[in-house]
């Protein structure tokens, strides 16, 4: 079973919601990530979303296309973020590591050479936002190979047809976007997503974690009452890249801060 | 090479040219693209929406544009006979319309009350502009803070025509920025808005209805010159950004085996400096803005910056069917530099009174190259896609001269 759906069925099993953190690799500047990267271990989280920063990020609002850009500023690249990945690797072995990240720096790399030496860093799974199930097929089966996950998304736009093609070719967790829009968005609907949620929680035995628009405890609970699990990313791109000037470690403690707040308020549940 | 290819088959049913295009979007944006798709696949033959793009294409737009023998440039040159595409004629001044016209009546069809649009040189912005206003829909152009400065005159056209001009600031703050913005609008109001793509790039199926709206230009130039000349042309030139005057000039002739056909990229400083947008040139296929197609890029895969005089062909992508042409052998592609360019657009203006647009001024620096190499009696069509009146303040830069 992959490190991925090892955790997520622990966590089912302990009545716990998921909670899933991105971050951007080297934003704001390299030496920060990897003790970010514990920080949120430290403070619950239980998957790392570690975004590979991309020059034309089509996804993304304003607050992550900002981490992609100082994250690029320090030539922060794929391999760079295996490289971590592989660093994060020497003191965790348990928490699922996930790439995020888009299509291009992947091709550039080579699929086979990249799921190749994703898995020899210890990565555990890859979401590619623009490859969709019809054109992911050859990535794939190189995925597949070497027994990593191939997370998808699902959307408020997305069919219940469509959501079970998704469904068929996706691993480890579902990652329903939970409004229309950006990363970082501000008009997430609740109720909205109770109603696309109950339609697509008949169709799999996958988590499905609710990302896009979750900004504080608030949110974060009344989100993941829904779902297995949540997403936060803007929020924390967000405080990393105001905190720019500061240390490594002074940013590493508060994105643990906002986490252990959003932690609180899930386990409430 | 390409005897026997149905180019009429292309792209196949999941937008693919070969390896490229397809469909490389969020899962937010494929509903609204599935839609899309559908509407277009029964209107494009529907009569009624047929009779209404061409009524609006004779009487709004004024074509059939002129193909015109240009005999005084002609005669200095010394070789084959130019004829001249006039796309520059068009109301808004360039081949944009065509296209904009097109998506316009889908938005109009499918109820839509918003159009948004990404512009480099302003051309599609005022061409999206435009039928917004006359059909009454709220319009929003993004638009690179580069290029916001650099074709002002362009921006107070579409402000004046009742449009929003959002400048973006993100990246390299040019076309390929405008793009990615004007995909996060719509990914965030897709229930409402219509994002009308100036090229033949972007997930399918853009690349095949651009291409649709704009093959008027090749039908009528192969029309034209059975009638004006008694023959098909020898070579057919246009200039390629994204490429979508280009694919409206040669896809009508792709299966004339005799027409030969050259693209024309940005060379910017020279291919050799790297400071160019030339990537069938120089480029890799790779992904981006929802396709595979070539791309200019860095060995990490992070698309680089472009540079090129003409705002409109300063983009680091290009249409998907390029790619496939280039790759099987059906059309040429060159480049010419700013310096060449600049020179042509002094040298038609002069020559024959017009003045193209720093675009199509590629095309026509290539056609001076070209025209020597062939005989009196062979025919060159090149595409005169836009005018040259937004680049006067350019040139004058150039110049050192403030209009």
């Amino acid at each position: 079973m992959s490190r991925i759906s090892q955790r997520l069925n622990q966590a089912k099993a302990s009545g716990k919601k998921i909670l899933v953190a991105y971050v951007v690799n080297g934003d704001p500047f390299p030496q920060a990530t990897l003790p970010t990267l514990h920080a949120m271990v430290e403070q619950g989280v239980d998957v790392i979303e570690l975004g590979v920063p991309f020059s034309d990020p089509m996804a993304e609002g304003p607050v992550i296309q900002k981490g992609h850009e100082r994250a690029l500023e320090h030539g922060t690249s794929l391999n760079g973020t295996l490289e971590i990945v592989k660093q994060f690797r020497a003191t965790n072995n348990t928490t699922p590591v996930v790439l995020m990240g888009y299509a291009n720096p992947v091709e550039r790399f080579g699929y086979a050479e990249f799921a190749k030496a994703a898995a020899n860093a210890g990565v555990d799974g890859l979401l590619t936002v623009d490859l969709p199930p019809e054109e992911v097929a050859v990535l794939k089966a190189e995925l597949d190979a070497n027994g990593l996950d191939n997370i998808f998304l699902l959307a408020p736009t997305t069919t219940v047809e469509r959501a079970q093609k998704i469904a068929a070719h996706a691993s480890g967790f579902l990652y329903y976007v939970s409004l229309k829009g950006v990363t970082g968005a501000g008009h997430l609907d609740v109720d909205a997503v109770k109603t696309k949620l109950a339609e697509f929680g008949k169709l799999t035995d996958l988590p499905v974690c609710v990302g896009f628009g979750i900004k504080d405890p608030e949110t974060a609970k009344a989100v993941a009452g829904l779902a297995d699990g949540v997403v936060v990313g803007s929020v924390l791109v967000d405080k990393m890249g105001a905190q720019a000037d500061k240390t490594a470690e002074e940013i590493a403690a508060s994105v643990g801060d906002i986490i252990s707040g959003i932690r609180k308020a899930i386990d409430t549940l | 090479m390409s005897q026997s290819i149905d180019y009429s088959a292309f792209p196949n049913e999941e937008g693919h040219f070969g390896p490229y295009g397809g469909r490389f979007v969020s899962e937010t944006l494929i509903y609204a693209l599935d839609e899309l798709q559908s509407i277009y696949s029964r209107l494009k033959d529907d009569p009624g929406f047929q009779a209404e793009f061409d009524k609006d294409m004779a009487h709004y737009v004024g074509r059939p544009s002129p193909l015109y023998l240009a005999e005084r440039w002609t005669r200095e040159l010394g070789g084959a006979q130019i004829y001249l595409k006039r796309e520059d004629l068009n109301h808004t001044g360039a081949h944009k319309v065509n296209n904009t016209i097109g998506q316009a009546l889908l938005a109009k069809f499918t109820g839509k009350s918003r159009v948004i649009a990404e512009t480099g040189a302003g051309q599609h912005g005022v061409a999206t502009a435009t039928v917004a206003a006359r059909l009454g829909l709220k319009c929003r152009v993004y638009m690179g803070a580069e290029d916001v400065k650099r074709q002002a005159l362009n921006v107070y056209r579409m402000k004046l025509l009742g449009a929003e001009v959002f400048p973006v600031t993100s990246g390299s703050r040019t076309l390929k920025d405008a793009m990615n913005e004007a995909m996060r609008d719509w990914a965030t109001n897709v229930d409402d808005t219509f994002y009308i793509i100036g090229t033949v790039a972007g997930p399918h199926p853009y690349p095949q209805l651009v291409r649709d709206f704009q093959s008027i230009i090749g039908r009528e130039a192969r029309r034209q010159s059975l009638e004006q000349a008694g023959r098909l042309p020898d070579a057919l030139v246009a200039c390629v950004g994204g490429g979508s005057n280009a694919i409206g000039l040669f896809h009508p002739f792709l299966t004339d085996e005799s027409v030969k056909m050259y693209g024309v990229e940005a060379g910017g400083l020279g291919i050799e400096t790297g400071k160019h947008a030339a990537p069938l040139n120089k480029g890799i296929p790779g992904v981006l803005h929802g396709n595979r197609t070539y791309l200019m890029e860095d060995e990490n895969g992070q698309i680089i910056e472009t540079h090129s005089v003409s705002a409109g062909l300063d983009y680091p992508g290009v249409g998907p069917e390029h790619s496939w042409l280039k790759d099987i052998g059906r059309v040429n592609y060159v480049a010419i530099n700013d310096d060449e360019a600049l020179a042509a657009f002094r040298k038609v203006t002069k020559t024959e009174g017009i003045m193209p647009a720093l675009e199509s001024s590629h095309a026509l620096a290539y056609v001076e190259k070209l025209a020597p190499t062939m005989s009196k009696d062979q025919i060159i069509i090149a595409n005169l896609s836009g005018r040259g009146d937004k680049d006067i303040l350019t040139v004058a830069g150039l110049d050192g001269i403030t209009v």
